[in-house]
């Protein structure tokens, strides 16, 4: 029904926008990976592994690799803990006020990442909020100092941020799910907790599948709540990259660590893809 | 629908788990919003000294207020480019084949689920092999390029939705394509466009990570805040952050009664549809 004109005009200028935007820095990433630096700060396109070998001869990489990804891991099963239930719960329990309490989720997702971070910075401070009160009602005497600059607070701010994103994929699932299947399950004579546990936690598998990905994977990557909140213990490996595409000058090796990331994350997310596909068709 | 008693969904712990995750997502929204009053500065429990100051400082603050015309000059542009692009990918992904199709709506929306780290530096050594300054012009790109994902994905969803009917009337009654795509195709998914452009909008005000690396001598407004936190905290930071807050609850507010008051129309029109027939 259309003709080769029409299809050439809409298909011809996104292509090569995305090919010299997107395709062609992915690329550029790949291949500063192999280059190198000269000690007068020039970069060297001879085509090395150096940077790949630095990766695991020095620990302190793949150390900061796993903190990233066991803090990306809190991250993500708080996430699910705090989103499945409030999705379940909007979805089966919340009756009228469904809508109302489906956009009171969405709404802190208008509130800049930088600002939420930065109100927890101002909570969990040693003269901040949460310590002056406990002080103020005579629970502590003194404030409690390992709540900023520690993990911790880079995984109570980070599941803040990720858990609407945990929750909307779920409740979307959720949502999905025909109602008669579960009637069906209770007339049969299932106890709610089994029709749960066989009816709606597995078709609901999607949804949690694509919620643990956005919020592994986005948290796994963060570098502003660790530099913002995190001290020293708290550092994650984009804090790396970022050091190395600045003070530390050294464009490549912080590439052939990006370059790990992207790999990293594009596996994971082929696996979530084909998880999704599995669980789908029982 | 209504389930039956005793499905787990009269479980008395979910509301209150509910309640408990409402009140820690809302927790830094409200902290944040009360010590922009505080005269004794951010942070000390109880708040007091009710003041107007810190807005009263922010209104003569010029620094702040050029980062807040840069973002909305970068926020605008990249809805421009995001819609100028995105829309036609949408079109071509809905009813075009060509080669490398499934690759190219893998990349488009890679951006989205790829920590924005990863896409600003590969900007940034695209812009550095060819030689290109960094300014708000770099920005503008990496912020038009990474949202392509977004008007992709919602125009797409509302062409899925659109009736294929329509389209072949105005061809049949001898109308070209353009004037089909312009008189039929865009106004049908006006309430896509619209709700890209807010989202492409207020994603790009907010954006940090790809700005992080792609910025000149101006900032915009989130790395102009960036750039205050690290010296310290001051309740100016509450303050412009709640102006905002309010803008964009607004803006939502406005986005949810013009979706509501379309999709009550097509209601009521396929009601009088149904009547009639």
């Amino acid at each position: 029904m259309f003709s080769r004109g029409y299809r050439a005009a809409i298909t011809i200028p996104p292509l090569l926008w995305v090919a010299l935007f997107l395709l062609l820095p992915y690329a550029l990433l790949f291949c500063f990976s192999f280059w190198s630096v000269s000690p007068a700060q020039a970069i060297i396109h001879s085509w090395i592994l150096n940077n790949y070998r630095e990766l695991f001869r020095v620990n302190v990489y793949l150390q900061t690799l796993f903190r990233s990804m066991w803090i990306a891991a809190r991250v993500t099963i708080f996430s699910l803990l705090l989103g499945y239930p409030l999705a379940y719960y909007l979805s089966f329990g919340a009756g009228v006020k469904k809508d109302f309490l489906y956009q009171l989720v969405i709404i802190p997702l208008w509130v800049s990442y930088l600002v939420r971070a930065y109100a927890w910075k101002t909570i969990l401070g040693s003269d901040g909020v949460l310590n002056t009160l406990l002080q103020y009602v005579h629970l502590t005497s003194h404030p409690l100092n390992f709540l900023l600059y520690s993990p911790f607070a880079v995984v109570l701010t980070l599941t803040h941020i990720y858990t609407p994103f945990a929750f909307l994929p779920i409740y979307a699932a959720l949502e999905h799910i025909p109602r008669n299947l579960i009637e069906v399950s209770h007339d049969l004579g299932a106890p709610p907790l089994q029709t749960f546990r066989r009816v709606i936690l597995p078709l609901s598998i999607p949804g949690v599948l694509a919620g643990a990905t956005f919020a592994f994977v986005l948290s796994l990557g963060d570098f502003l709540a660790p530099l913002l909140l995190g001290g020293p213990s708290g550092i994650m490996i984009s804090n790396i990259v970022v050091s190395l595409f600045g003070a530390a000058y050294n464009w490549p090796l912080g590439a052939a660590i990006s370059f790990g990331m992207l790999v990293l994350v594009i596996g994971l997310l082929f696996l979530s893809e084909r998880l999704e596909k599995k669980w789908s068709f029982r | 629908m209504e389930l039956p008693m005793s499905s787990p969904n009269r479980s008395h712990w979910l509301p209150w788990h509910a309640t408990l995750v409402f009140g820690f997502l809302y927790l830094p929204i409200v902290t944040l919003i009360v010590y922009s009053f505080n005269g004794s500065g951010v942070g000390g429990f109880p708040p007091r000294d009710f003041t107007l100051d810190w807005y009263r400082e922010l209104f003569t603050d010029d620094a702040i207020w050029n980062s807040v015309l840069n973002s909305l000059f970068v926020a605008f542009a990249a809805v421009a480019i995001a819609l100028a692009l995105g829309i036609p990918a949408a079109l071509a992904l809905d009813r075009a084949n060509f080669p490398g199709k499934a690759l190219f709506r893998r990349l488009v929306l890679l951006p989205l689920i790829l920590p924005g780290i990863i896409t600003g530096l590969s900007l940034l050594m695209l812009f550095r092999e060819g030689g290109m300054k960094l300014s708000l012009v770099t920005i503008i790109l990496g912020h038009g390029t990474a949202l392509i994902s977004v008007a992709t994905t919602e125009v797409f969803a509302g062409l899925q939705k659109l009736d294929r009917a329509q389209e072949e009337a105005s061809l049949d009654l001898g109308a070209n394509y353009w004037q089909t795509f312009w008189r039929v195709t865009l106004p049908n998914l006006r309430l896509s466009i619209i709700g890209a452009a807010l989202l492409i909008f207020t994603l790009s005000m907010d954006e940090i990570a790809v700005s992080f690396f792609l910025i000149g001598r101006d900032n915009t407004l989130p790395l102009e805040i960036w750039g205050r936190l690290r010296r310290g905290i001051t309740p100016e930071i509450n303050a412009i952050s709640s102006i905002i807050f309010v803008f964009s609850l607004a803006a939502i507010v406005t986005w949810y009664r013009l979706r509501a008051r379309a999709e009550g129309r097509v209601e009521i029109a396929a009601e009088l549809v149904e009547a009639a027939s």
